[in-house]
């Protein structure tokens, strides 16, 4: 093993750790984070090859702490331990030296006391080549099919170590590939295969049953006037919703200055329906038990219980916001955006949805949503791939794009029909900069009077 | 790195088997400071120095290997990774890669600064921080309103070289410094929340250059105070009304409409769909170059990365293409797309000669290269302000945006801005919030009925552009003057 694949191991960034957090009378902590990966990146058009890249990188923050001050500084590394060893030490003394150049911050908080996790699960994945072959031939030569799609697999490990003796260590192995097969222009059906153990014939039933869904497209499309419609949210739009909501729903801080798309539930001025709840649950997810400043994560925060906030304020602390406002931390990141939405499942019979539908809009996906006006929890956004008109619980004809622009604590309030019984979880396939550990679970929902602009 | 990469660039290729055709590397060094200051609290200053590089391998297909280790062995390691790729795609890919004719150009380019950013301290540079943070305190840049409850002032400059070669013996060296300023404000009054901010939320106002990017921002002088008092003016504003009615899109708005509905509708790979399965598609065909009436006659847009200061200048894009300034729609009609070399010869082998210009970029050392907007401007015209307000009988002037949504296609829109104000008989009436409008883009810029002569011209951009899959966020810039258009569906907020 060489380059920065070695960070992948825990006993790699043990060194890096031993070597750097001596202690130092100078400081009150310092710490090191650190987020590597080896990745395959395959992407697909029309069935062929577009692009396949091979990434290893390693990124590790330093931070040093004294009193109510803290730098911090990200390297990308090597892999040569000793050079790595003498680039973070010599920025460590870069960053030491500007404690006494900047002010003492308040809100500035240390975890209360060390703490060890270790979370290690190997998985089997296929060589990017054996999946190149694999997807042209099924895709392209067999089916015949516009497949386009981007897989990405390998290992990510997270870590966490500081000169007060904590140790983290997560690393994660895993594979998620989704495709669109086209019919033609916007119309395509979208798929998810994700796992962490590849399966030729788990991918090629999924590829099979998503083909003979692109029939239903071949269908006239129908073009909806705006007005007000029953709909369907299949779990991958209410993802969209929820991650949407999370922008600066749940943030304290925005809670705090008012900003947050929830105020009116906070005011008690709107409420969910009763059997919303909604929790930030680390535990059923894929993300690490710490946070980057090496505060340890509860297994869930409830952020919505039976429609209304609960008792604790329903918010996601950061440690700065947590001293800054009085509340304890909740393992919240600097953002106090959410990592693992749990929505839990309702009474609707996940067979059923079409039914409970009965006639609107079968959504399969959202797009590019936003708010048009915050305060007022008013979100628009895009239909999106395979959305059908559906009568009778149905599915009558495809769809063609609309907008909607509504007020989600009304969709999800008086507007909410039901739930499906089974959440679905959906892991965050983002691959900003790196990839992205989490997920949102959801079930799928009906909703009364959906409101479609454009 | 960097001067070190060549010789083992070469070393290390020399190992790849003869059967190769082609290989390039592309070296990356870049530094970075974020500095804050909220409520006149100094946030921990955070640094970054990344630097890595990106192998490409030619042989039968094509692969791409990424690695933080620029050793020669640690290249050699990724020339054979990006092998093992390039041929397990031989015969599986979208084109036939040993056919594509690679630019073999040389050259140098630096951002123009005239004082970096790096010359000042770090208490210096924190100093300035607070300064425009306490500035923003109250419309008069003394003292604290109460109704202002949230400040923040941002700084975030970074140093950027890349080193690119190839087996074909181009070298390009290119060096940036970019320069963000940020203050943003919230205020609170009688159950109304608004926030206003200097160059939008999410950093619009980005230059090339170091120190004198502040002043050009008016950093340090005007622009706490003056978000200060927008903010206060909106917190006391009615919503927005709702209706049929002219607007007029100050630049740092038209900044977003540039970018949504003509930067991203034109990439040519987003075209040729390679973007369908994330990014979306596109309203605009290949066969509607050369054609196509995209907007008013009005309307000229160019892709010039020639532009002093503007974020996404370069003379050479990641292929090693020499950039040049090219117009993409005059008198609004639809000429070129944005697409790089690759993409060019796609289309091409699709039987559309379209004559694209060289903006195939990458987010980093660790993406690969796409089509990417740079800098993308609609070009003045000759109105002044005062001319397009005086031309609207009703509609709303409209600044910085806080809202985007935009479809698969990149063709039906809904837009909102932070700060707005009626135009009454060719006159700037009230103050009003929460202002949105939304339109279809294939129709919207032929609505275009005046055009801002440069004094209205604002050089801005985006340092967050996000595309692709692996997902890149890339700097953009866009400049643009004021511009009016006609009969837009404008809204309010609901609260």
């Amino acid at each position: 093993m060489s380059g920065t694949l070695t960070y992948l191991e825990s006993n790699h960034f043990d060194a890096l750790a031993a070597a750097l957090l001596q202690p130092d009378p100078a400081l009150d902590r310092s710490t090191l984070h650190l987020c590597a990966e080896a990745s395959d990146f395959l992407r697909f058009n029309q069935g062929a090859l577009r692009q396949a890249t091979s990434v290893q990188q390693a990124y590790v923050t330093v931070a040093v702490e004294r009193g109510q001050r803290r730098t911090e500084s990200s390297l990308s590394l090597s892999g040569d331990l000793a050079t790595d060893v003498q680039r973070l030490q010599a920025e460590s003394t870069l960053l030491t030296a500007q404690l006494d150049l900047i002010a003492d911050d308040p809100w500035l908080q240390r975890p209360a006391s060390a703490a060890r996790s270790h979370r290690d699960e190997r998985g089997a994945l296929a060589t990017a080549a054996h999946v190149i072959a694999l997807v042209h031939e099924a895709a392209a030569v067999t089916l015949k099919q516009d497949l386009v799609g981007f897989y990405a697999a390998g290992p990510v490990a997270h870590a966490f170590a500081d000169s007060l003796g904590s140790r983290h260590w997560h690393r994660v192995e895993s594979f998620h590939f989704d495709w669109c097969l086209y019919h033609q222009a916007d119309k395509a059906v979208k798929t998810v295969y994700a796992g962490t153990h590849w399966d030729d014939a788990g991918f090629t039933a999924r590829l099979d049953e998503a083909a003979s869904r692109v029939q239903l497209l071949e269908r006239p499309a129908r073009t909806l006037q705006p007005g007000a419609y029953r709909a369907a949210f299949a779990p991958a739009a209410m993802a969209e919703l929820l991650g949407t909501l999370g922008w600066s729903g749940f943030s304290l801080k925005a809670r705090r200055t008012g900003v947050s798309s929830l105020m009116r539930l906070q005011r008690g001025e709107a409420a969910f329906a009763p059997g919303f709840h909604l929790e930030e649950a680390f535990a059923l997810s894929t993300t690490p038990a710490f946070s980057p400043e090496g505060f340890a994560r509860p297994a869930a925060v409830v952020l919505v219980d039976d429609g209304r906030l609960p008792s604790t304020g329903g918010t996601l602390n950061s440690p700065r916001s947590a001293v800054e406002y009085g509340v304890p931390a909740t393992g919240a990141h600097g953002g106090e955006s959410p990592d693992a939405l749990h929505l839990h499942g309702g009474t609707v019979p996940d067979a059923d949805l079409l039914r409970v539908l009965g006639t609107g809009l079968y959504i399969s996906n959202l797009w590019y949503l936003n708010y048009s006006d915050r305060a007022a929890c008013r979100m628009t956004g895009m239909t999106r791939y395979a959305c059908f008109w559906v009568e009778d619980g149905e599915l009558v004809a495809p769809l063609n794009v609309m907008r909607f622009d509504d007020d989600v604590l009304r969709l999800f309030g008086p507007g909410l029909v039901g739930l499906t019984a089974t959440p679905e979880f959906i892991p965050n396939s983002d691959t900003y900069g790196a990839r992205r550990l989490g997920s949102v679970t959801t079930p799928a929902a009906v909703v009364e009077g959906l409101t479609l602009t454009l | 790195m960097l001067d070190s990469l060549e010789a083992h660039a070469h070393r290390a290729a020399s190992r790849l088997p003869a059967s190769t055709r082609h290989w390039a590397v592309r070296g990356v060094h870049e530094r970075s400071e974020r500095l804050s200051v909220r409520d006149d609290v100094t946030e921990a200053p955070s640094r970054a120095i990344d630097h890595g590089v990106m192998v490409t391998v030619v042989d039968g297909g094509m692969g791409y290997a990424a690695t933080g280790d620029a050793s020669e062995s640690g290249l050699a390691a990724a020339f054979l990774r990006a092998h093992v790729l390039a041929r397990a795609s031989a015969g599986r890919t979208v084109i036939d890669y040993e056919s594509i004719i690679r630019p073999t150009a040389s050259g140098r380019y630096a951002s123009p600064v005239t004082r970096t950013t790096a010359a000042a301290t770090l208490p210096e540079r924190l100093g300035w921080l607070h300064e425009v943070c306490a500035a923003a305190g109250s419309e008069t840049g003394n003292g604290r309103d109460p109704r202002i409850v949230d400040r923040h002032a941002t700084l975030w400059s970074v140093q950027a070289e890349q080193l690119f070669l190839t087996s074909d013996g181009a070298r390009t060296q290119q060096q940036w410094e970019f320069t963000t300023p940020s203050v943003q404000v919230t205020a609170h009054a009688l159950g109304v929340t608004q926030v206003r901010s200097s160059g939008g939320q999410y950093n619009g106002f980005c230059q090339q250059g170091g120190i004198e990017v502040l002043e050009r921002a008016g950093f340090r002088s005007t622009e706490g105070p003056r978000v200060a008092r927008e903010v206060l003016e909106l917190v006391g504003a009615a919503p927005c009304p709702s209706g049929t009615m002219d607007v007029i899109l100050m630049p740092d708005q038209m900044t977003l409409q540039i970018h949504e509905s003509i930067g991203h509708p034109l990439e040519l790979d987003r075209i040729l769909g390679d973007e369908r399965n994330f990014a979306g598609t596109s309203f605009v065909t290949m066969d509607m170059f050369g054609s196509y009436q995209y907007g008013s006659e009005l309307l000229n847009v160019s892709f010039d990365p020639g532009v002093a200061h503007e974020f996404a200048s370069f003379a050479f894009d990641d292929e090693g293409a020499p950039a040049e300034r090219a117009l993409l729609i005059e008198r609004g009609r639809l000429l070129r797309p944005l697409g790089g070399s690759l993409s060019q010869a796609r289309a091409r082998a699709r039987g559309f000669e379209l004559g694209a210009v060289a903006t195939t970029r990458s987010a980093g050392w660790n993406r690969a290269p796409i089509d990417r907007m740079s800098n993308l401007n609609v070009e003045p015209g000759d109105q002044s302000l005062e001319q397009l307000i005086a031309a609207t009988e009703l509609g709303v002037l409209m600044q910085t945006n806080c809202s985007w949504s935009i479809d698969d296609s990149r063709n039906k829109f809904q837009f909102g801005c932070e700060y707005a104000r009626m135009v009454r008989g060719g006159r700037l009436a009230e103050v009003v919030r929460n202002p949105n409008y939304r339109g279809v883009s294939a129709t919207f810029w032929r609505s275009l009925a005046g055009v801002g002569g440069p004094a209205t011209v604002v050089v801005g951009g985006t340092p967050y552009c996000g595309k692709g899959e692996p997902s890149q966020v890339i700097r953009v810039g866009h400049a643009s003057p004021a511009c009016r258009f006609t009969g837009v569906d404008v809204f309010g907020g609901a609260a």
